[in-house]
Order: C-alpha cells, then sequence, then structure tokens
C-alpha cells in the first residue's frame, strides 16, 4: 500500500507523524473497538440462539469507523451512515440500549420494530441517519443535508460512509457528482473492505482504486489504510477540515478487510481464500493499535484486560435489558406511514386489533434471514 | 423451490446457448438463496456471473443482450432492490418492442425473490408485483410450487417478451415434490385449480396459495363447504376467462394476496368481476391482503395474512 497513507504500521511501529491527540480521546478510540468487538461476539451468540434474525460483523473495519468518528464534531455534524459502521456509534457515544432494542425490534426501539437488526436511527447525541437497507440510498441524502447547513450558514458537515460494493449505485455517483458542482461541505468515506458480500472489489471496479473516482467528478480522492486509525483520523480531519471551510467535498477510501461473513448467516469460507483471511489477521487494526498505545504508555494487559471485561459486561447487560421489553404494540403497524392516518387506514387497523384481541392463540413465529 | 428453480435455469442453458445469468452473487456463491447454486462451475463465468452492484447496471445491460440475440435471465437479489432499475425497465424493457415497432424485442427474463416470511422486514419482504403488472409490455409470472417454478421459469425464458419472475421466498425452503428431469414447461396464462369446490372460489398466488389452501381445509372441517382455490400463477397476461368461469360458477369470491391492498392485484380481479359476472355474485367480493403501510419486521406475522384471516373472510362471503 505504497500509495497510501499510514501512521501505524502493521506490527504496531509508528512510521509516520502521529496526530495530537489527548490520551483520553486515543483510549475513547481504543474502547469503542472494543466495544464493537463485544457487540459482535454477543450478536453472534443471540444470533446463534434463535434470539435475533441477524447482525453484521464488523471485526477488521473498526479503525475505518472509528478514525472517521473521532474527526467529527457530534454536536453539529450529521452522518448517513453504512450498517458497517458500529465503532463510529460507540466512540460518538450512542447508547448500547438503544442499539440493542434496534437488534430486538422491541417497543422502544427507534425503529419500533419496522426494520432488520443494525438499521439504527438517532438524533442524539448525533444526527445518524436511519439506516436503509437499498445501498447507496445515503449518499446523495448526505449532500443535501450538507446542502441545508450551507446555505443556513452553519458550520456543520455531513460524513457519509458506505462500502466498496455501494461505489456501483447510483446514488454514489449522483451524489458525488452534486456534492462537485455545488461544493457542498460532504465527506464521502468508502469503507472499502475488498468484499461485497460474495463479490470481491476487482469485480466491483476496474478503477485502480476507488479514491480516483473522485477525479471524474472533480473532487480530491484520497486512500488511507483503513486499519491504522491513527491515519483514518488525520485524513478524514483533514477533509472535515475543508469542508467547514467550505473548500468542498472529499472522498476518501479507506482500504480495509471484513475479517467476518457478511452477516452472521454468511459462510464466508465458501467464496474467501484462508489465505486472504491469515493476511489480513496479521493486519488486524485492534492489535495494532492496541500495541502502538501499549509502547506509548497509554494501556498496559491488566487496562486492558478490564477494559475488556467491562465491555463485555456492558454488552451483556443491555442485551439481557432489550430482550426483556415487550414487542411493538399492534397499533404501530399503521402508524408513521403519514403524519395524520388516512380513514382507510384507520379502518384497516382497528379491523386487525379486533382480529387479535378476539383470539388469544399467538401467532406463530417463523422465518429465517438466509442472509 | 429453490432446487427447481436452479434446476430449471440448468435445463434450460443446457438446451439454449444463448441463456445467460447475471446479477449480485449468482456466480461461486450461487445467489444468497443458491437459486444459481454451481451454474457457474457447470457453464462457465461467461454463462453464469456476478455483476457490480448495480440492479440499474444489472437491467440495463440486460435489455442490450435481449436486444442482441442474447436471453438473458437477470437476478435482483431481493425484489425490494428492484427500484434502482425501475426506469430500464418500466421505460426501456417493457417500451421496446411497441416504440421500434417490432424492430427492436427484449426477451429478457428478471427473476427476483419477493414477500415476507423470513423476517426481512421492511425492505426485504416486499411484495411489489403490482407495480409491474399495471406496465403494459411486461409479463409477471408467480409461481408457488417446484413443478410450476421450473416449467414457469423455463416458458418465462423462451419467452419473446420481457418476464417478471417473482419467486415467493417463503416457499423456498418448502413445497418438496416431485420435479420431472429435463425440459418441460408450464403454460404463461393459465390459472391452476389447486382445490376443488363449487361453495366459494379463493384466488390467490405465490405464498398466498398454502395459506389459502389451508383455509380451504379449515372450513371443509367445520362447514362441510367445498371451497375452489385458484392459483393464478401468471398475473399479466390473466386467465380472464378461467377467472370469470370460476366466479360464475361459485358466486362467492375470495382473493388474497399478502401486497397493499389499495391498487393491489385484488382490486384487479374484483373489477373484472364485478364488470363481467356481478349478476353471479351472491356476496359481496372480498379481499384479504397485507395492510397499506410499509411491511414490518417484529410484527410481520400480524401483517402477513394467514389461514385464519383468509378462513374468516370465506366464512364472510359464505354466510352473507
Ligand atoms: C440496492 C441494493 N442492492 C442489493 C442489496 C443486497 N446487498 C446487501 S449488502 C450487499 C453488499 C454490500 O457491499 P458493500 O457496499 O461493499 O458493503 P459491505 O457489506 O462490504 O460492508 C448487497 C449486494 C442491497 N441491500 N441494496
Ligand atoms: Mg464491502
Amino acid at each position: 500500500m505504497s500509495d497510501t497513507l499510514q501512521i501505524i504500521d502493521e506490527s504496531g511501529k509508528k512510521v509516520g507523524k502521529a496526530p495530537r491527540l489527548k490520551r483520553e480521546t486515543l483510549l475513547r478510540m481504543y474502547r469503542a473497538i472494543v466495544s464493537t468487538r463485544s457487540f459482535d461476539d454477543r450478536c453472534m451468540k443471540l444470533q446463534r440462539t434463535g434470539r435475533i434474525g441477524f447482525s453484521i460483523p464488523n471485526k477488521g473495519v473498526e479503525a475505518t469507523s472509528v478514525g472517521a468518528a473521532a474527526a467529527l464534531d457530534a454536536a453539529q455534524d450529521w452522518i448517513a451512515p453504512h450498517y458497517r459502521d458500529f465503532a463510529m456509534m460507540f466512540y460518538l457515544g450512542i447508547d448500547v440500549n438503544g442499539m440493542f432494542d434496534n437488534m430486538f425490534g422491541n417497543a422502544d426501539d427507534n425503529a419500533v420494530g419496522r426494520q432488520m437488526p443494525v438499521h439504527f436511527s438517532f438524533r442524539d447525541p448525533v444526527n445518524w441517519l436511519s439506516i436503509s437497507s437499498p445501498l447507496g440510498t445515503q449518499i446523495p441524502q448526505a449532500v443535501g443535508v450538507a446542502m441545508a447547513m450551507k446555505q443556513r450558514g452553519e458550520k456543520g458537515i455531513a460524513l457519509t460512509t458506505f462500502g466498496d460494493g455501494s461505489t456501483s449505485t447510483l446514488g454514489f455517483h449522483s451524489g458525488l457528482n452534486f456534492a462537485g458542482v455545488f461544493g457542498s461541505p460532504v465527506v464521502f468515506l468508502c469503507q472499502n473492505n475488498q468484499w461485497a458480500i460474495s463479490c470481491p472489489s476487482e469485480e466491483q471496479t476496474a478503477s485502480e482504486s476507488y479514491a480516483i473516482k473522485g477525479e471524474a467528478y472533480g473532487i480530491p480522492g484520497i486512500k488511507v489504510d483503513g486499519n491504522d486509525v491513527l491515519a483514518v483520523y488525520r485524513v478524514v480531519s483533514e477533509a472535515v477540515k475543508r469542508a467547514r471551510a467550505g473548500e468542498g467535498p472529499t472522498l476518501i477510501e479507506a482500504v480495509t478487510f471484513r475479517m467476518g461473513g457478511h452477516s452472521t448467516s454468511d459462510d464466508p469460507s465458501r467464496y474467501v481464500e484462508q489465505s486472504e483471511f491469515d493476511a489480513w489477521e496479521k493486519r488486524d487494526p485492534l492489535f495494532r493499535f492496541e500495541t502502538w498505545l501499549k509502547s506509548e504508555g497509554h494501556l498496559d494487559d491488566e487496562k486492558i484486560a478490564a477494559i475488556r471485561a467491562e465491555t463485555d459486561a456492558e454488552m451483556m447487560a443491555a442485551a439481557k435489558a432489550a430482550e426483556a421489553k415487550p414487542r411493538p404494540k399492534l397499533g404501530t403497524i399503521f402508524s408513521d406511514v403519514w403524519e395524520q392516518m388516512p380513514p382507510h387506514l384507520d379502518a384497516q387497523m382497528n379491523a386487525c386489533i379486533s382480529h387479535f384481541a378476539e383470539r388469544d392463540e399467538a401467532v406463530d413465529e417463523k422465518g429465517e434471514f438466509p442472509l | 423451490m429453490v432446487q427447481a428453480v436452479n434446476d430449471g435455469l440448468r435445463t434450460i442453458m443446457k438446451e439454449d446457448e444463448s441463456v445467460l445469468v447475471m446479477g449480485e452473487d449468482v456466480g461461486p456463491k450461487g445467489g444468497v438463496f443458491l437459486a444459481t447454486e454451481n451454474l457457474t462451475k457447470e457453464f462457465g463465468k461467461e454463462r453464469c456471473f456476478d455483476t457490480p452492484l448495480s440492479e440499474d447496471g444489472i437491467i440495463g445491460v440486460g435489455v442490450g443482450l435481449a436486444m442482441n440475440g442474447m436471453k438473458p435471465v437477470c437476478e435482483i437479489q431481493f425484489q425490494d432492490f428492484i427500484y434502482p432499475a425501475f426506469d430500464q425497465i418500466v421505460s426501456e424493457a417493457a417500451k421496446m418492442r411497441y416504440r421500434s415497432g417490432g424492430q427492436y424485442t427484449v426477451p429478457m427474463t428478471i427473476r427476483t425473490p419477493y414477500g415476507g416470511g423470513i423476517r426481512g422486514g421492511l425492505y426485504h419482504s416486499q411484495s411489489g408485483e403490482a407495480y409491474f403488472a399495471h406496465t403494459a409490455g411486461l409479463k409477471v409470472v408467480i409461481p408457488s410450487t417446484p413443478y410450476d417454478a421450473k416449467g414457469l421459469l423455463i416458458s418465462s425464458i423462451m419467452d419473446p417478451d420481457p418476464v417478471m419472475f417473482f419467486e415467493p421466498k417463503a416457499l423456498y425452503r418448502a413445497g418438496r415434490e416431485e420435479v420431472p428431469e429435463g425440459m418441460y414447461t408450464v403454460d404463461l396464462s393459465k390459472v391452476r385449480e389447486v382445490t376443488q369446490g363449487g361453495d366459494a372460489v379463493v384466488f390467490c398466488y405465490g405464498a398466498m396459495v398454502p395459506v389459502c389452501t389451508e383455509a380451504a381445509r379449515r372450513i371443509k372441517e367445520s362447514r362441510n363447504k367445498d371451497i375452489r382455490v385458484i392459483d393464478l400463477r401468471t398475473l399479466m397476461p390473466l386467465d380472464e376467462e378461467a377467472v370469470l368461469q370460476a366466479a360464475r360458477d361459485c358466486g362467492r369470491v375470495v382473493m388474497v394476496h399478502e401486497a397493499p391492498r389499495f391498487c393491489g392485484y385484488g382490486s384487479e380481479i374484483s373489477a373484472l368481476i364485478a364488470e363481467n359476472a356481478i349478476e353471479y355474485m351472491e356476496a359481496p367480493i372480498k379481499r384479504v391482503t397485507g395492510f397499506d403501510t410499509p411491511f414490518p419486521n417484529t410484527l410481520e406475522n400480524y401483517y402477513l395474512p394467514d389461514a385464519r384471516r383468509v378462513f374468516d373472510a370465506i366464512e364472510e362471503v359464505l354466510d352473507f
């Protein structure tokens, strides 16, 4: 990765100029990665035991998420996110209980049990736009969000994240084109984790990189080692600074790897060579950051063990609490479609509620998500 | 059913070299539901291949292939993700024959899993067949058994016009039945009588067919009435004569689909009967459908029409 910015190398040694970050911030970044691993483990167990339907493993891509999150100002910046960005959420202080409410689709879920798990939506403590399954749709939306801030003379910017596969969608191309034309304060962050389900990056594009695609739209494109949290932080910070200063959008490609399956139901050994897993295992972003933090005296083994135990316990407790909550009420199938419920829908709702009120037998649970 | 789809693809690919299979993850992985399993291995990646992640690209390129002598079978991974390709389907594939006076045609098949039943929430559960049935120039086919899946798929691929082939994903792993080896076809535009009866008729398709069959069985059990269940199989072109005949024979009609009600396919069936056979009706035509809302996740089994809702509707038309 010669043309790719790197600050900490694979062995955890510093090879570039580290950005100046407070110890407290560094540890917050570290903790967000560890939390993500705990969250992944918990979700895998929950899925395997049939208590949630689905999750998205984040192992391997956390440095990209966290490095970017640390470059934002949550008070004013908006995020139009990819679904594989849990570490960003942990860094920004999004409530893990709220995340598990979504995983279980319970009555407290911000998505009211309407979406599949991992389709998070938050307004607090940051504008984390409701995640959609159709890929790429968030990209032009981020441009609109950013244009609104610019028109009102605000200093906020929009960060949108998406996978390598998502660069093939219409949304990616319209988003970049509009942002280029309007000079919108947006940062486009492509999480190139090498795979789009079973399709490798080389089947996605014949370009020499994803970063280079910015050029066609008149937008600077930068490639960064996505497993190097400090390098991602540096590159995203610079892009955020440019956007805030009115200098327009930037496209960033973070080169990383999806160390797990596409989802909890996917078996990547069907299509990813073991040698590829082995090669990336050596570039594990957590190991790298941890090693560097230790060498700087910010962490030791005891502290590491303590943080892991804490995040594991936190996930366990949050999952338990979310699982114990009731399902959304029947009427929530019908609410929020429009601001005002039209009469025909009101009639359908009442018929549905009385239909099920007359029968107390539980509706069969069925269905298993294949992917 | 998913093996029957796979078998249908393999059979026609052997028969006709111009048949190509393309889409996201259809290659080495064999599709997320394994409908295209082993096709790349058997036919090579020129015949069955992964594409970049762009539905618009998949269908647009499919239209080009079809206009130039190939018979592409394009997979859209979930029907919910077809909308980026809506333009290519509705404005291009559907209208090519018409706008070129028959100079250019699009013998393309778009396969896509649709409907609920897998806990897929808002975006892995939709039933959008009405959008396509509404569009002149497209055919819309929905099998409900493995036998039909293979035979209808082969017919669709051989058809000279673009066919939307909706596969009820809730039935992918259900319905074990022997499917004949080798080539056979099932006519597009012929309904299938699932159960015989003259007391009421239930029209349905896709994953609602077993639901309606179960409701009919329960009615037989509790009221000793014989319900005719008809699987429409091809929504466009519709076997109008068969629909009207069944309506006249029975005089009581229920229409069932999991798609929302408003402007859903049931409206068309209802209007057809009202316009042509109203004098035979002994009860108002009843629809059992998904609600006019997006598709929920946690409460999906309350959203989807089930045998009890269909049972109630049949009772209503019987008791009118
Ligand atoms: C428009 C659309 N088409 C297809 C899908 C099905 N699908 C879900 S995730 C995925 C791969 C996405 O790859 P990428 O953008 O690289 O993100 P990653 O999963 O690697 O993080 C596909 C094809 C979808 N969600 N939306
Ligand atoms: Mg990817």
